[in-house]
């Protein structure tokens, strides 16, 4: 079996409201040699924002940068974002999501091949994702990505706002800053941590992904080693 | 006789909100207190009513109608008789049963809901989910017995709303139109394809539909009876799920009336092709995915096969509408070239086209009236666009990527090109990073005609960036310079003043959104003791308190409702509000039920209605 590639710094956090960098590595985390992919989503700006004091945007900036810092091979924590702001539907927004990716992956095959009309992605792979929480599933397209790393700017950019409103208060519990992990529901039936083995793997055999609590997900791991480890 | 409809039958019903709002006066409005008890009337005189019955039905306008009841007990009785087109603009302000007492032969209802900023994630789902159920077990019990055409606006719709709606509506029923709703699936789709005979318009726009499972997905398309149906619309581009071509041709085919057909993204370029085939008088036409898919429909499909497609089209000169490209294959985009300049309505909203894209088919686009694209067209493209689509009166341009730190596309340099280029400009939406108050001035010059001004500055309170100065004297120039506009939505940084030259200048206001914005309470004061024909007023994130929401006492009850989120309002300040207006329902919401938040209100939301507080109140609403 080809060696894991994945690299390190795909792992990423998935924080609820109230929850930051020192919450999560406090969460559960115990398999030191598997990867825990984590989603960060983007911290509710409501609260701080409703001072509605003039603020240069640099200065905003700087903020959830800092708290980043901290570790520096995650990707930047995105800038704290005011629920519903800009003004665009969800719907819209997670269609050019979509959109956008695939303008950069074209853009990169284009570099490459000059000569060659950038045909898109051929065929598709929807899968349903869904969130503990969130009143409705979504549906991603794994082609449209090439690392874990795409996949979960996509995923937060979806998700983020469910994670700053109500849902009837079915959410999970913010103020904990307990941690939620993403999982995927393999060929097999089984359900693995994403995250442990290559992209490529992933995406053959990824056919649904559930973000869900943390303290749910810490079984799974395990069988993912033994899993991968017998077939190789 | 018979009475004829008073709808205005616009070309593309989901694109003109900008048109929806007709001034006046409400068709209901609560009195403070009641006339005294007058002497007792004449006899009626027959023939006088029947005149003026007659007279009225060519009364269309809802603004010249509500003007009309208001005259006299005999002219509210005769307007009342012959009223038919009804618009409940708020479904919490008023009773279906009421609604169906004083205007019993309506032929068309329109049913507005949730508040705007609901599309935003706001408001908690679930805050008026069975406000719609009356309403459908009134419609259901021939309520309006003469009803044709039903127009649902951010209401939530259950499958068996939907259901109990397509068993009973009478058989005069023709149009359902369902914008911006949720709460059901292909399930409701399918009962009302089954049930409705007779069914001319289905059009779902923009809905969030429930998620089903693959299995669980009702084939609704191959639900409409057999044989030939009356279908003169069908649009359904918001629907998640694939819809099975070989149904969807075989409705196509023998719906020999069909005039606008909006797909959805699942089908492809080929099938596409097989539709138009079907369809040679389209008048709109919602284009799918506008990419060549895996099918049997696209095999050996090539440019040429769909230029000629389209170039068919063109010869019928029907074709008036485009939208969809919900994938394009950019290689493709050329062949619309051939219908450009018959069209008077482009959708590229979900298309990220690029200037040089455009450049491929804007010079064909003369007659072009509305318009929506992607900031992915950049100033080039925008440029473009105003040096070719001189009758422009609709503009919306939408972020590829709606975050504040996004990649700036446009600027004031398009903003400027669009106002030198489109003189008749009525109506603007404008997603940009940055802008500066010469290109917003500027525009208030060169566009006289504007009637909506919807600039949105993604970066919070974000000055002009050339000159470092507040928005102000941009915002002020447009109210002072467009003496029509009725509708302004404001961004950036803005301090008191902007909200003094609203105050001021913005009498014809009927609507106004504000965001992140003012100093303190003055502004909102300036607002609301100076537009006095405003109407719908949305505030969030902005430090007005109690003593701002409290000088707009006079006005609220000509208001159909105030929105005030992220603000610094507190109870008592709400309280005051609800003990003085005794017709006003003030909600005030909690946007994060799961945090229990003890000071301050979170969301106000107040409007007007004849029926006092609703019953169903979800936890998280408090009803003063």
């Amino acid at each position: 079996m080809a060696g894991a590639d994945v690299d390190v710094g795909t792992e990423l956090r998935l924080g609820l409201p109230g929850g930051g960098a020192e919450a999560a590595k406090a969460g559960k985390r115990g398999y030191e040699d598997t990867i825990d992919l984590k989603l960060t989503l983007p911290t509710g700006g409501m609260q701080e924002d409703s001072a509605g004091k003039p603020e240069p945007a640099a200065d905003k900036a700087k903020r959830p940068a800092e708290a980043a810092a901290a570790d520096p091979e995650k990707p930047p924590a995105p800038k704290a974002q005011a629920v519903g702001w800009p003004p665009v539907r969800s719907y819209r927004r997670n269609a050019m999501t979509v959109q956008s990716v695939k303008i950069k992956k074209e853009e990169e095959t284009e570099k490459q091949q000059p000569a060659g009309a950038a045909a898109g992605a051929n065929g598709s792979n929807f899968v349903k994702v869904s969130m503990d929480g969130a009143p409705y599933l979504r549906k991603v397209d794994l082609k449209m990505y090439n690392t874990y790393k795409d996949l979960s700017i996509a995923l937060q950019k979806m998700f983020s706002t469910f994670t700053a409103t109500g849902n009837e208060g079915k959410m999970v519990e913010a103020v904990n800053g307990s941690d939620v992990v993403t999982t995927y529901e393999d060929k097999d039936g089984d359900w693995m941590l994403v995250g442990d083995v290559p992209w490529e793997m992933f995406v053959a055999s990824c056919k649904r992904l559930r973000i869900m609590k943390g303290s749910e997900a810490i079984g799974l791991a395990p069988r993912a080693k033994d899993k991968y480890k017998n077939k190789s | 006789h018979c009475s004829p409809s008073a709808r205005p039958r616009s070309s593309s019903r989901a694109m003109s909100e900008e048109d929806e709002d007709q001034a006046g006066a409400p068709p209901k409005r609560p009195r403070a207190a009641s006339p005294p008890p007058p002497p007792p009337p004449p006899p009626p005189d027959q023939v006088l009513d029947n005149v003026l019955e007659t007279v009225l039905q060519f009364l269309r306008a809802p603004g010249d109608r509500g003007a009309a009841s208001l005259v006299c007990r005999s002219w509210h009785r005769a307007e009342s008789a012959t009223r038919a087109s009804v618009a409940v603009r708020n479904i919490l302000a008023a009773s279906p049963a009421r609604a169906a007492r004083r205007f019993p032969n309506a032929h068309h209802i329109l049913l507005k809901g949730r508040p705007r900023f609901a599309d935003f994630n706001l408001l908690p789902p679930g805050w008026a989910a069975s406000a719609f159920r009356p309403w459908a077990a009134a419609l259901a019990a021939a309520a309006f017995p003469a009803l044709r055409s039903l127009s649902l606006k951010r209401i939530t719709v259950t499958d068996d709303d939907l259901d109990l709606l397509a068993r009973s509506l009478p058989p005069s029923f023709r149009e359902l139109s369902l914008l911006l709703c949720d709460g059901f699936s292909s399930r409701g789709l399918a009962s009302l394809a089954s049930h409705c005979r007779g069914l001319r318009v289905l059009d779902v726009v923009d809905c969030e539909l429930n998620e089903e499972e693959d299995d669980e997905v009702s084939d609704w398309v191959a639900a409409f009876p057999r044989g030939h149906t009356d279908l003169e619309s069908l649009s359904f581009e918001c629907f998640t799920p694939q819809v099975p071509f070989a149904a969807l041709e075989a409705l196509v085919a023998r719906s020999p009336r069909l005039r606008r057909l909006r797909v959805n993204q699942h089908v492809s370029l080929g099938q596409l092709r097989r539709l138009m085939a079907l369809t040679p008088r389209l008048t709109h036409l919602g284009t799918g995915s506008f990419r060549p898919g895996d099918g049997a429909e696209d095999e050996g499909l090539d440019f040429g096969q769909m230029l000629t497609a389209f170039a068919a089209a063109g010869r019928a000169n029907s074709l008036v509408s485009l939208s969809g490209f919900r994938d394009l294959a950019p290689e493709y985009l050329p062949t619309i070239a051939t219908v450009a300049a018959n069209l008077t309505s482009m959708d590229l909203s979900y298309a990220p086209v690029n200037p040089d894209q455009v450049l491929l088919f804007i010079g064909q686009c003369r007659s072009l009236e509305t318009l929506w694209v992607l900031d992915s067209v950049r100033d080039e493209g925008l440029q473009a666009v105003a040096m070719c689509c001189k009758k422009l009166q609709v503009l919306r341009v939408l972020p590829l990527d709606a975050h504040e730190d996004a990649d700036e596309l446009v600027s004031e340099v398009g903003l400027t090109a669009i106002s030198e280029g489109c003189r008749d400009l009525r109506s603007i939406l404008y997603f940009c990073q940055r802008m500066t108050n010469a290109a917003v001035i500027s525009m208030s010059h060169n566009c006289p005609e504007l009637k909506v001004f919807r600039l949105c500055i993604m970066g919070r309170h974000r000055p002009d960036h050339v000159t470092g100065e507040p928005m102000d004297e941009g915002f002020g120039a447009i109210v002072r310079n467009c003496s029509k506009l009725t509708r302004l939505s404001t961004s950036g940084h803005l301090t008191d003043r902007a909200f003094e030259y609203i105050g001021n200048y913005g009498s014809s206001l009927r609507t106004l959104s504000v965001a992140f914005a003012g100093d303190s309470d003055l502004a909102l004061q300036h607002i609301l003791q100076g537009c006095s024909k405003l109407e719908k007023l949305e505030i969030r994130d902005c430090p007005f308190g109690d003593a701002g929401l409290l000088s707009g006492m006079h006005h609220f009850y000509n208001m159909r409702f105030v929105w005030m989120s992220g603000c610094s309002l507190t109870l008592q300040g709400c309280q005051e509000v609800a003990r003085q207006l005794p017709r006003m329902v003030v909600e005030l919401i909690n946007s994060q039920p799961e945090i229990e938040k003890t000071d301050g209100v979170d969301i106000l939301y107040m409007y007007r209605s004849l029926e006092g507080p609703r019953e169903d109140v979800p936890p998280f609403v408090k009803i003063l």
